[in-house]
C-alpha cells in the first residue's frame, strides 16, 4: 500500500466520522431544535409587527391582530421549509449542511463578550483562549515529559525511573479538575497567590487585557502540567527502554560515547515517531479534556462555554460547540498520521 | 498458561495485592453503608426539606480533635427521657434531655421541634438546668386553643422573643449585665466571666394536659459527624458512603460491559478475516475517532440524564481500544494447531471462537477490565461535574459539581472538596495496581 492510499483511505474514514458525528447530533437535537427555531420566528414576527405602529393601528381589535400575528408566522414557517416535520430527510440534510459550512445559528441565550448572538462569533472567540491555554500546557508537559522520560528510561529500575512510574501511575488516576479544585483551595484561599476565577477582570478591549490572561492562566498551566507529566514521561520511559536495549545503543556504549550524548543523540531520535504521533494527538485530546478542566477555573474558553451552555440548555451553542471540537479532533488525529507515517518507514513500504 | 499460574504469580505481586486490599475496604465499606444507612436517606439527598435540621457548612467533628480551642458540635436531640406524671385533675409530661457540652465556644441557635394532640390549651414550660446547679426558666407558653382534640406541630426558636426577657428577669444570676447577649450566649455562659460553662445541661419541657407530646432538641454548632455538611446542610458523609457502591457499580458494570464487547467484536473480525474483518475494522475506527467526552455531553443533554443510560453511553465508546488488540491477537492464535484441528474435524466457527480463541484471552481481558474500571469512574464523576449527573442517583462527581457551584474551593469548605476526590481517586488507584499485576502476570513480555 503506498503512502498517498494510506493518506487517502485514513481521510476517506475521518470524513466518514465527521459525517457519522453530524448525523448523529441533528437526529438526537432535531426535535429540541425544531422548538427553539419555531419560537424564534414567532418572537421575530411579533416583535416585527409591535414595532410597526402603523399596522398595528390599523386592526380593530387584539383578536385580528393576533390571527394577522398567526398567519404571519405560518407564512414564515412556510417559507423557510420548517413545517415538514424535523426527521424529514431534505430538513435533516440541511441542517447538516448547515453545520457543515459553520452556519450555527444563533444561540438561545449566550453571547460573546462583545454582545453578538452569532454562535460562529461566539466560538470564534472562545477558540483561541482554549488553544492558547492547553498548547501551552502539552508544550510544557512533553518537554518535561521527554527530560525526565529520557532519564528513567536510560536507567531502568533506579531511583529516579521507580518514582517516575509510580507517580504516572498515581497521578492518572485523579481526575485533573479536582486537582483543579485543590488547586485553587491551596493557592487562592490559603496562600491568595492566585485568583480563583480564571476570566480577567479587566475588558477584552483593555490593552492590559493579555497580561492579565496570562497572569489567570497560570494556575491552570500548573495543575494540567502537574497531572499530566507524569503519563508522558511514563509514554516516553517504556519507549526509551525498549531503544536501550537495542544492539547499537550498546556499541556506543562500547565505543565509549558519553551517556548525555547516546541517550539524547540517538535513543531520543529513535524514539521520535511515536512520541511525535502521540503529542499530536494528546494536543487534541486536552482539547476534549478540556471542557471540565476550564469549567473548574472559568477560564473563558470552549470548556467554560460548554458549562454555561449545558447550564442554561443552550443547543445551537452546544451543537456548534462539539462539532468545532469533532474537527480538530479528527484534524489532529489526520496530521498524527501524516507524521507517522512520514517518520516510520514502515508505513511508507506497507 | 493457566488460572492456577495467574494465581500464584499475582499473589506474588505486592502492588497487587495492596491494590486488591483497597478493593476489599471498599466493599466491606459498600455493604456496611448500604446495610446501615437507609436507602430513604440516601434518595432524599437533592431534597432541601429533609435536611432543615443539620447545621450549614459545618466542618466535620473529628477537627475538635487536633482544634486547642473546641468547636461546639451540632446535636439533634430525639430521644429524650420521657415520663408521665397522672394526676386527679391534671396530668404532666416531661421530657428531659441531655446534653454533653465541653466546647469553648457559644453554639448557634438552637430550636425545639414539638409535637402534640391536646383539647384546650395546655401550658408548656422550658427551663434548662446547668452544670452549676442554676436552675433557668427559659419560656412558659399556652399552645394555640382547639376546642376538639387536634395535633398540632409547632418550633420553638432560641430567638423567641420571650426566652430573652425570661432570662432578663433572671439576671441576679449573673455578676455582669446581660443585658447585650442573646439568649444561647446567656444559657451556656459562666455566672462570672462570659465564657462557656461545660458540663452537662439538662432541657425540661414539661407539658400539662396534652394527650401526647413529643419532641426534639437542635442544639446548633459548627462541626457535624463524620464527613460535616454542606451548604445545602447536607450530611456529607451520607453522600460519600453511598457514593461507594454506586462508584463501584458504575466502574464494573461499564468496564465488564465493554471489554466483553470489545472481546467478542475484536476477535470475530480476526478470526473471519477478509471483507468481514475490513468492514468491521472500519467501524472500529470511525467509533474510534468519535471524541467521547463532547459526544457523552451532547446525548446526555439531549436524551436523559438516567444513570443507566450513563453507563451504556460510556460502554459505546470503551470498547474500541480493546477490541483492536485482541483482534490482533486472535490473528496469532487462529493459526494455531489446535484451531486447524478444531476446523478439520468440523466444529462451529462459534465453537470454534469460545471454545478455543477466547480463553486463550481471558487473562488480558481481566487485566483490561480492571484498567479500565478507573477511566469509567473518573469519566462518569467528570460528566456528573458538570451537572450532566443523575439527581435520583447522587454521586461523587455531583458532590464536587454543588461544591463547584457553591464556590467552596475558594471560599475554604475543604472538607466539601477533599473526600470525594481522594475516593475517586483511590478506587481508581486499587483498579490500577490489580490491573497492573494481573497485565504484567498475563503479559511475561513486561515483567523485567
Amino acid at each position: 500500500m503506498g503512502l498517498k492510499r494510506y493518506f487517502a483511505k485514513r481521510a476517506l474514514v475521518l470524513f466518514g466520522v465527521l459525517m457519522a458525528t453530524l448525523l448523529l447530533t441533528v437526529l438526537l437535537v432535531g426535535s429540541n431544535m425544531d422548538s427553539i427555531l419555531k419560537k424564534g420566528i414567532a418572537i421575530q414576527v411579533r416583535s416585527e409587527i409591535v414595532e410597526n405602529k402603523d399596522l398595528v393601528a390599523g386592526f380593530a381589535g387584539t383578536d385580528e391582530l393576533n390571527s394577522y400575528i398567526e398567519s404571519q408566522i405560518q407564512q414564515r414557517t412556510k417559507v423557510l421549509g420548517l413545517d415538514e416535520p424535523w426527521y424529514s430527510p431534505s430538513r435533516v440534510g440541511l441542517a447538516m449542511y448547515k453545520i457543515l459550512i459553520l452556519d450555527f445559528g444563533h444561540s438561545a441565550f449566550l453571547t460573546s463578550d462583545s454582545g453578538s448572538t452569532s454562535v460562529g462569533d461566539i466560538i470564534l472567540e472562545k477558540l483561541p483562549r482554549t488553544i492558547l491555554l492547553f498548547t501551552t500546557a502539552t508544550i510544557i508537559i512533553s518537554i518535561i515529559g521527554i527530560l525526565v522520560g529520557a532519564a528513567a528510561g536510560s536507567k531502568v529500575g533506579s531511583k529516579i525511573d521507580k518514582i517516575t512510574s509510580s507517580f504516572a501511575i498515581i497521578s492518572s488516576s485523579f481526575p485533573v479538575w479536582w486537582i483543579g479544585l485543590l488547586m485553587i483551595f491551596v493557592f487562592s484561599f490559603w496562600y491568595g497567590i492566585f485568583p480563583a476565577r480564571a476570566t480577567p477582570l479587566v475588558a477584552p478591549t483593555d490593552p492590559t487585557y493579555f497580561a492579565s490572561l496570562l497572569y489567570h492562566m497560570t494556575l491552570p498551566i500548573i495543575t494540567i502540567v502537574l497531572i499530566g507529566f507524569g503519563t508522558w514521561a511514563y509514554l516516553v520511559r517504556n519507549f526509551m527502554a525498549g531503544i536501550m536495549q537495542e544492539d547499537f545503543i550498546f556499541v556506543k556504549k562500547t565505543i565509549g560515547l558519553k551517556q548525555r550524548k547516546i541517550i539524547f543523540g540517538s535513543a531520543l531520535k529513535n524514539a521520535a515517531p511515536p512520541i511525535v504521533t502521540i503529542l499530536a494527538l494528546s494536543l487534541s485530546g486536552s482539547l476534549g479534556g478540556a471542557i471540565i478542566t476550564e469549567a473548574v477555573f472559568d477560564w473563558p474558553g470552549m470548556g467554560r462555554l460548554y458549562f454555561e451552555a449545558i447550564t442554561l440548555m443552550d443547543l445551537p451553542v452546544i451543537i456548534g460547540a462539539t462539532y468545532v471540537l469533532t474537527v480538530f479532533f479528527l484534524v489532529s488525529i489526520f496530521v498524527s498520521d501524516l507524521l507517522y507515517g512520514y517518520l516510520d518507514p514502515r508505513i511508507r513500504t506497507g | 498458561m493457566d488460572y492456577s499460574e495467574i494465581k500464584s504469580s499475582f499473589a506474588k505481586s505486592k502492588i497487587g495485592l495492596v491494590g486488591l486490599g483497597i478493593l476489599a475496604c471498599l466493599v466491606g465499606a459498600s455493604i456496611i453503608t448500604i446495610l446501615a444507612i437507609p436507602v430513604d436517606t440516601y434518595k432524599q439527598w437533592n431534597n432541601p426539606a429533609s435536611w432543615t435540621e443539620f447545621p450549614k457548612s459545618a466542618q466535620p467533628g473529628w477537627v475538635n480533635l487536633i482544634l486547642d480551642k473546641k468547636i461546639p458540635e451540632h446535636k439533634i436531640l430525639d430521644s429524650p427521657h420521657t415520663s408521665l406524671k397522672q394526676g386527679d385533675s391534671e396530668s404532666i409530661t416531661a421530657q428531659r434531655f441531655v446534653v454533653d457540652y465541653p466546647y469553648d465556644y457559644f453554639p448557634g441557635e438552637f430550636l425545639l421541634n414539638y409535637k402534640s394532640e391536646y383539647s384546650g390549651s395546655p401550658l408548656l414550660q422550658i427551663s434548662v438546668i446547668r452544670p452549676d446547679g442554676i436552675t433557668l426558666e427559659l419560656l412558659s407558653a399556652s399552645l394555640p386553643h382547639s376546642e376538639q382534640k387536634t395535633p398540632y406541630t409547632d418550633k420553638i426558636f432560641s430567638t423567641n422573643e420571650s426566652i430573652r426577657k425570661n432570662l432578663r428577669l433572671q439576671s441576679e444570676q449573673f455578676s455582669y449585665p446581660i443585658q447585650s447577649y442573646n439568649a444561647k450566649e446567656i444559657i451556656f455562659a459562666k455566672t462570672d466571666t462570659h465564657e462557656t460553662l461545660k458540663g452537662k445541661y439538662e432541657f425540661v419541657i414539661t407539658t400539662y394536659n396534652t394527650d401526647t407530646f413529643d419532641s426534639r432538641l437542635v442544639i446548633g454548632g459548627k462541626v457535624f459527624g463524620l464527613a460535616g455538611t454542606d451548604e445545602l446542610r447536607r450530611d456529607l458523609a451520607i453522600g460519600i458512603l453511598w457514593g461507594t457502591p454506586v462508584a463501584l457499580f458504575i466502574g464494573i458494570v461499564v468496564a465488564f460491559g465493554s471489554v466483553v464487547s470489545g472481546l467478542v467484536f475484536g476477535v470475530y473480525a480476526g478470526y473471519k478475516g477478509g471483507r468481514t474483518d475490513e468492514s468491521m475494522m472500519r467501524i472500529n475506527d470511525i467509533v474510534y475517532a468519535l471524541p467521547a467526552l463532547p459526544f457523552l455531553i451532547i446525548l446526555s443533554v439531549t436524551t436523559s440524564n438516567s444513570i443507566f443510560l450513563m453507563i451504556g453511553f460510556l460502554m459505546i465508546f470503551g470498547w474500541v481500544g480493546i477490541s483492536k488488540v485482541s483482534r490482533s491477537m486472535a490473528l496469532q492464535i487462529k493459526t494455531r494447531q489446535f484451531v486447524d484441528a478444531a476446523k478439520t474435524m468440523g466444529q462451529k466457527d462459534s465453537k470454534i471462537i469460545l471454545r478455543h480463541i477466547i480463553p486463550q484471552i481471558i487473562p488480558y481481558a481481566l487485566a483490561s477490565i480492571a484498567i479500565s474500571v478507573p477511566a469509567a469512574i473518573t469519566t462518569e464523576a467528570g460528566l456528573s461535574f458538570l451537572g450532566l449527573g443523575d439527581p435520583t442517583f447522587p454521586t461523587w462527581g455531583q458532590i464536587l459539581h454543588d461544591a463547584k457551584s457553591h464556590g467552596a474551593a475558594a471560599r475554604g469548605l475543604w472538607w466539601w472538596i477533599m473526600p470525594p476526590g481522594i475516593m475517586v481517586a483511590i478506587t481508581g488507584l486499587a483498579f490500577v495496581f490489580i490491573g497492573n499485576s494481573l497485565e504484567s502476570t498475563a503479559n511475561p513480555k513486561l515483567r523485567r
